[in-house]
């Protein structure tokens, strides 16, 4: 029988559901063809007018109506989705009893422009409204229901409810790093002999337009107005800025020994999580690049593999100018000659960035490449960057042999976490 | 050491950077607790009570004007404490270990721009077309860089920018319950060997009317004139203070290494989540933490994080009652409700207390408070969340 510890003596962690929603589709059959397809998602923003904006298209998640629509009640309705569709593949535990915690990430919530607009009218304030006009408003208790609703743990609350994931549920953002951060917490639940089992997921759908424009304001989007499908150019010269987009993973976690002692189907291994935090600017990467090669090399080394091991990387790639020369840097410095050759393949060029569920469904999609032995493509790639090294699979989804594969997630505030995942228990 | 296949390993609180309105670190602490004249501001968002931070010299932990510009209160309050935790601990500027601290910081959102928003909303029913009229407000008046005054994550992230700290970086979100998760799990990491040092805790403006309002919906504010915790009434009510609190925690080896003292040893945090849908559900969650620790008797007193919101406040009392002759304080009396970094405040003195061995003085004359005499050895945390949020925190003299 094989060891269910790795080479430090941990626990070896395993994955036994994968779900996912994005704007291709729900569940991992949809989005699986698609990708390989080189389809995009990203579509021209139909949920609120965008005159005015400087950009106006997204991978919104339309076809998940909720009512009213706010970022919590999206992003709980898509993370119950993926969570429904991983528990159902993993078959553990029983409905609506899932035997260990709840790792989530999750946008910051805040109440929303419709729901301040509802107390300004509703205060009677007819000329200059202030927070005091709202704030009475407030106080009649009528709007009683908004307040668990914008507290930052409601989603989570709901889900635990909706799950019963045993304990507190942990709500978390390290930015757009916040779903790799997750699946990290359950991995080192596991591993310290807390739980057999593990929930991780990450949600995202934040498109509203205040969102979209505090991104706007950063200049880190694409205005690429004229062709919305063409606007996220991962790696390519002309890459402009990234395509903000909805969606969730979920991954069910177990130790290898509760997952063979139950008889699950075991679809890989979460081999090592890496991260590093960066200290240089609040939305740049340290010039030298230390904290990406640093971040990439402990989860390597968390691992117990080396830069020669790994055989494709699912990248941040957002598509902005920064982001991408930065990761190549990266990569360049831990891979050597050999990442040149590695197959670099950003599913954000189809999807979007996800944001806060980026690093949960890129994990899962990292997960469907070493399961079916193809890797879907950086679409978009018509002009390469010379300074830009890689092998991005450009257009053309591509059969090879993957066995180990490496997610990176990149966020604001100097975030950043790796996530090693094998086929086979090693 | 291999994780999870060894026996736990000792934690130690080696710092504790905290601010609030009775000022700035330990001894600023133990005296305005010790002076049981607990004050609040009534006059600001009046009718509602909120306690302000006292004034900071920013200079002192923050030294770029410019870093100090990039944040809002609620990140300048923590990155402050967290720089005054790192100072406590030893830490401040040696690289080589910030560069292997581990970060959890429990954060909710950051401030609006009160003058922006009431602007827009003031402008909106005139619009014509009032989509269009916000999107164009919100292009033109939002400051580009508030964003990430806001973020969650962006405290860790001034920090990590400000003080160095860059072992790892994380965020934990959901008021009351992820300040004690930060500390739980932070912990966990150091006792089965996945973490040597972490640093843990947050910040917290209460000066914001969204946030009051946020409460508001719910009933939440504690009206004037101020009452301390246990003496609110039948409807409760928190006030919301300002403060910041950060913890350093330590491997016992890791501490001792380094020549760091333990301010006390933090035994055991736990959490766990009621759905709260029957009266009392919250306390029997407490009740059976509770049940698991190995308390000295006569030696140890109640740091509770009872808010003054009910019905938390009376099912955290009815347990309290169970314990007849217990030493209970809840410091919210003094400091107000903090949400996120509340649990580690109360976990930092709580440790005052134990280091010092005596407990500081009732601050109230409810009858939950009572004096306590005797040498003081052990000290329970309690939260008990307005909404949700239970958790214990046991702290141990060293």
């Amino acid at each position: 029988m094989a060891s269910t510890r790795d080479k430090a003596g941990r626990p070896i962690v395993v994955v036994t559901g994968r779900g996912i929603v994005t704007s291709l589709g729900a569940g991992k059959t949809d989005n699986w063809a698609k990708l390989t397809a080189g389809q995009s998602g990203v579509r021209n923003i139909t949920r609120f007018p965008t005159e005015g904006l400087k950009t106006r298209f997204a991978g919104t998640v339309d076809f998940v109506p909720v009512e009213p629509y706010s970022t919590p009640a999206l992003s709980e309705q898509l993370a119950a989705m993926a969570a429904e569709e991983a528990i159902s593949e993993s078959g553990i535990g029983s409905k609506g009893d899932f035997p260990g915690p709840l790792f989530l990430a999750v946008p910051p919530i805040e109440i929303e422009w419709p729901q301040r607009r509802e107390l300004a009218g509703a205060s009677g304030a007819n000329d200059a409204v202030t927070y005091q006009d709202v704030l009475r408003a407030a106080a009649t208790g009528r709007f009683a229901a908004m307040h668990p609703r914008f507290q930052f743990i409601s989603v989570a609350d709901h889900l635990a409810d909706m799950f019963g994931t045993k304990g507190s549920p942990i709500s978390l953002s390290t930015a757009c790093a916040s779903g790799a951060t997750a699946i990290q917490l359950g991995v080192e639940a596991i591993r310290r002999g807390e739980t057999d089992a593990a929930l991780c997921i990450g949600t995202d759908g934040s498109v509203n337009p205040e969102s979209l424009i505090r991104f706007s304001l950063l200049s880190a989007l694409s205005t690429s107005n004229d062709a919305p499908q063409g606007a996220a150019r991962p790696f390519a010269k002309n890459r402009d800025g990234f395509v903000m987009a909805e969606g969730a993973g979920a991954l069910v976690l177990e130790s290898m020994e509760g997952a063979l002692a139950r008889g699950a189907k075991i679809l890989g291994v979460l081999e090592g999580c890496g991260e590093m935090a960066d200290a240089f600017h609040r939305t740049r990467s340290s010039p030298d690049g230390k904290p990406i090669i640093g971040c990439i090399r402990n989860a390597l080394a968390d691992a117990g593999l080396t830069p020669d091991d790994i055989d494709h990387v699912n990248p941040h790639g957002t598509g902005t100018p920064e982001n991408d020369k930065m990761e190549a840097l990266g990569m360049t410095a831990v891979f050597g000659e050999r990442a040149k050759t590695i197959p670099v393949s950003s599913n954000k060029s189809m999807i979007g960035h996800t944001l806060s569920a980026a690093g949960a469904v890129e994990a899962v999609i990292s997960l469907l490449t070493l399961d079916h032995q193809r890797i879907p493509p950086t679409i978009n790639y018509q002009v390469p960057d010379p300074s830009i090294p890689l092998d991005v699979v450009p257009n053309v989804a591509r059969d090879a042999k993957v066995t180990h594969v490496i997610s990176n997630s990149f966020g604001f505030g100097g975030q950043n976490v790796s996530l090693v995942m094998g086929r086979e228990p090693a | 050491m291999a994780e999870g296949t060894e026996a736990t390993r000792e934690a130690w609180i080696t710092g504790i950077g905290i601010v609030s309105t009775l000022g700035e670190g330990p001894d600023a602490h133990w005296q305005g607790l010790s002076a049981g004249q607990p004050r609040a501001d009534e006059t600001t968002y009046a009718p509602y009570v909120i306690h302000q931070i006292a004034p900071l010299d920013l200079d002192k932990q923050i030294p770029k004007k410019g870093d100090q510009r990039q944040m809002e209160p609620w990140q300048r309050i923590g990155t402050y404490a967290a720089g005054l935790a790192l100072d406590s601990a030893g830490l401040k500027g040696n690289a080589e270990l910030l560069a292997r601290t581990d970060m959890i910081v429990a954060a909710g959102g950051g401030e609006r721009d009160v003058a922006v928003d009431g602007a827009i909303l003031s402008g909106l029913p005139k619009a014509a077309q009032p989509e269009v009229y916000l999107n164009e407000r919100l292009m033109s008046d939002l400051r580009p860089t508030l964003f990430l005054a806001q973020l969650s994550n962006l405290l860790a992230g001034n920090i990590s920018i400000v003080h160095g700290v860059t072992g790892s970086s994380r965020t934990f979100m959901g008021e009351e319950a992820a300040g004690v998760d930060a500390v739980r799990i932070a912990l966990s990491r150091i006792a089965a060997g996945q973490s040597e040092i972490a640093l843990v805790g947050g910040g917290y403006n209460a000066d914001r009317p969204d946030l009051i309002m946020l409460y508001e919906f719910g009933g939440f504010n504690l009206r004037a004139p101020f009452a301390p915790v246990w003496k609110r009434g039948p409807k409760g009510g928190f006030a919301l203070g300002s403060l910041g609190a950060f913890l350093v925690l330590e491997n016992r080896e890791h501490a001792q290494k380094r020549g760091a003292k333990p301010l006390a040893r933090l035994t055991k945090v736990l959490s766990d989540r009621s759905p709260r849908r029957q009266p009392g559900q919250a306390a029997d969650v407490l009740r059976k933490m509770w049940a698991g620790l190995d308390l000295k008797p006569g030696r140890h007193a109640l740091i509770s994080g009872a808010s003054g919101a009910e019905p938390a406040a009376s099912e955290e009392r009815a347990l309290i009652a169970e314990h007849p002759g217990l030493p209970v304080r809840a410091p919210a009396t003094y400091v107000g409700t903090a949400m996120e970094p509340q649990f580690a405040m109360n976990i930092a003195l709580a440790a005052l207390a134990v280091s010092r061995g005596n407990l500081f003085p009732p601050g109230d004359d409810s009858g939950v408070e009572r004096a306590m005499e005797g040498p003081l050895t052990q000290a329970v945390v309690t939260s008990v969340g307005h909404w949700r949020g239970e958790g214990l925190a046991l702290v141990e003299a060293p």
